[in-house]
């Protein structure tokens, strides 16, 4: 039972009962909604230091002590822009598109588990549940692209699509190696189950599910819709002021919800021992993001080619072998000590990655049109 | 059957950039921290020497811009006394025809590179501004006896921790650094 709903089972005694289901409902909402922005906001300022040391450079220090205001300054001038929308665009689309974008982000942490009973809802089928939502930003991206008129615009949103669709699968591949070890779709359960961290017991499913889902939140080295040196910024070069806060923001809640569910899936969660269940998630939050931006800070964008080649040459078949082997490790090994399969399954990556290797050669360096 | 081509490309590069992160930040907060420029460096300013300078006029006479005004008189021993001497640094071009010309070694380029104003009129210097003075020194160009006595140029100003510079910590969190031109 989450803590909500023995908050609405104890005000249900009292007051009367649309209260019950209303209040706990607006308190969740605000906690979370508080949560995830505040967290981006200091993402944002985390990323940026964290870059400028990467790159042997201080980052913003100036506004407040060590520049932690500098992403508040970075909204209230963004907020005072002007707002402008293309003559020839489709303006509703326009308007409607970085709500889109948005909106499921913040939806996805209502199945994400804070602790062992702070989780907004304990869906039983939780980890579909964030699968299906989170695909939804690539429909306010695409809406983004198209309502602007503009070529690259247009451009990053096809290129947003098909990456989208590329990398769920892998993606959705890899969560059913950790869906069948768990037995249970339910993020609790998921994480309940990880005495042994998914990511020590299949190290190839974590690679997978991870490079997938930096590229499904269109992080760099995958960050082909932005590609600030090709199509200028994408998506949102026709957005200014509050609509592009809100990409922004979308952008960097993915990844903050991204961060979450990997932990969950793979880091155990909020298990760990001595510190409370709520600093271990954050740490482990925190550590999984600034892997993602070490790598943004090191890896060079990959190529349209490239990427899709590696989805579906890459990741796919690898999923697909993960999974199979996965299965049978459940369904017949599933009594042996989890060491000994912690061994095979470090074997298989090594081997299936060597393997990839030769096949996923992709020209030698050459393009071959 | 060779491998390659198995990752072990990014995992050097990711281990570089890795590296990287535990360097001291090579940025310099400017108006905190100055690096010590050239012991020659030919700022944007100008030195005159009020005991050198007989008041001949070629300083004024060589400027391509006639930025220079000199008001004399005559003194008691016959020589010229300076009543006036300006210059408009608006408009100079610092290109120091008036220090070549100067057949008294009067006037001399200066070390420092800030003399913005905020007022047009504040750019006319007279000659008390123009005189030598704590913040107004020359430079070493052309004058080996001043540059011999100039501090040696320094880009890791952090590192000299004899003469007060501190190297910076990971987060660039130390307060006592930098230090003046």
């Amino acid at each position: 039972m989450t803590l909500l709903e023995q908050f609405q089972l104890w005000l249900g005694s009292s007051w009367p009962d649309w209260a019950a289901y209303i209040v706990p409902g607006i308190v969740g909402i605000v906690v979370v909604l508080a949560f995830v922005v505040i967290t981006v906001i200091i993402f944002i300022w985390y990323e940026r230091r964290l870059l400028g040391r990467f790159q042997v450079r201080l980052g913003p220090n100036r506004l407040g002590p060590e520049g932690i205001f500098q992403p508040i300054a970075t909204a209230l001038k963004i907020l005072l822009k002007e707002d402008i929308v293309p003559a020839k665009g489709d303006k509703v689309i326009h308007w409607l598109a970085p709500v889109i974008v948005f909106v499921p982000v913040l939806m996805v942490f209502a199945v994400v588990p804070f602790g062992e009973r702070a989780i907004l809802t304990d869906l039983n089928v939780g980890i579909v549940y964030v699968v299906a939502i989170s695909s939804v930003s690539a429909v306010g991206i695409y809406m983004a692209g198209w309502a602007s008129n503009n070529k690259y615009a247009l451009i990053a949103a096809l290129r947003t699509v098909a990456q989208m669709v590329s990398y769920e699968l892998p993606v959705v591949l890899a969560i059913l190696g950790v869906v069948l070890m768990a037995g249970s779709l339910s993020m609790t359960q998921i994480v309940a189950s990880q005495n042994l961290p998914f990511i020590i017991l299949q190290p190839l499913g974590f690679a997978i599910f991870f490079l997938g889902t930096v590229a499904e939140m269109n992080r760099s080295p995958f960050d082909l819709l932005e590609a600030d040196s090709e199509i200028v910024a994408g998506y949102h070069i026709e957005y200014s002021g509050m609509k592009f806060a809100m990409f922004y923001l979308g952008e960097y809640g993915h990844a903050l919800a991204y961060a979450c569910i990997i932990s969950t899936l793979f880091l155990g969660g909020w298990q760990g021992p001595f510190l409370p269940p709520i600093i271990w998630f954050l740490i482990k939050v925190v550590a999984v993001f600034s892997v993602i931006v070490w790598m943004r800070a090191t890896l060079p964008r990959l190529r349209v080619d490239q990427l899709m080649a590696f989805a579906w040459k890459g990741l796919l078949p690898m999923a697909v072998i993960n999974l199979f082997i996965v299965a049978a490790e459940v369904l017949w090994l599933s009594e042996i000590t989890p060491w000994l399969l912690v061994a095979v399954n470090f074997v298989f990556a090594g081997v299936l990655v060597l393997l990839w290797s030769k096949l996923f050669a992709l020209g030698g360096g050459r393009v071959e049109v | 059957m060779k491998f390659e081509r198995y990752g072990i490309g990014v995992a050097k590069g990711m281990a570089l950039t890795f590296k990287h992160l535990f360097r001291s930040p090579i940025t310099v907060q400017y108006p905190e921290e100055k690096l010590v420029v050239s012991r020659r460096i030919r700022g944007n300013e100008l030195v005159w020497f009020l005991d050198r300078c007989t008041g001949c006029a070629t300083c004024a006479k060589a400027c391509p811009q006639g930025n220079i005004e000199i008001v004399t008189h005559v003194g008691d021993k016959n020589n010229y006394v300076v009543d006036k001497f300006e210059i408009d640094t608006g408009r100079c071009m610092f290109c120091g025809l008036c220090v070549e010309a100067c057949p008294y070694d009067a006037l001399a380029m200066g070390r420092s590179y800030e003399r913005a104003q905020h007022r047009r009129r504040q750019l006319i210097l007279s000659k008390e501004e123009l005189q030598l003075s704590d913040i107004r020194q020359p430079s070493g160009y052309a004058r080996p006896k001043i540059e011999a006595a100039l501090p040696k140029q320094n880009l890791l100003v952090y590192w000299d921790r004899k003469e007060g510079g501190q190297k910076l910590s990971w987060l660039g969190l130390s307060k006592k650094r930098g230090r003046g031109v």
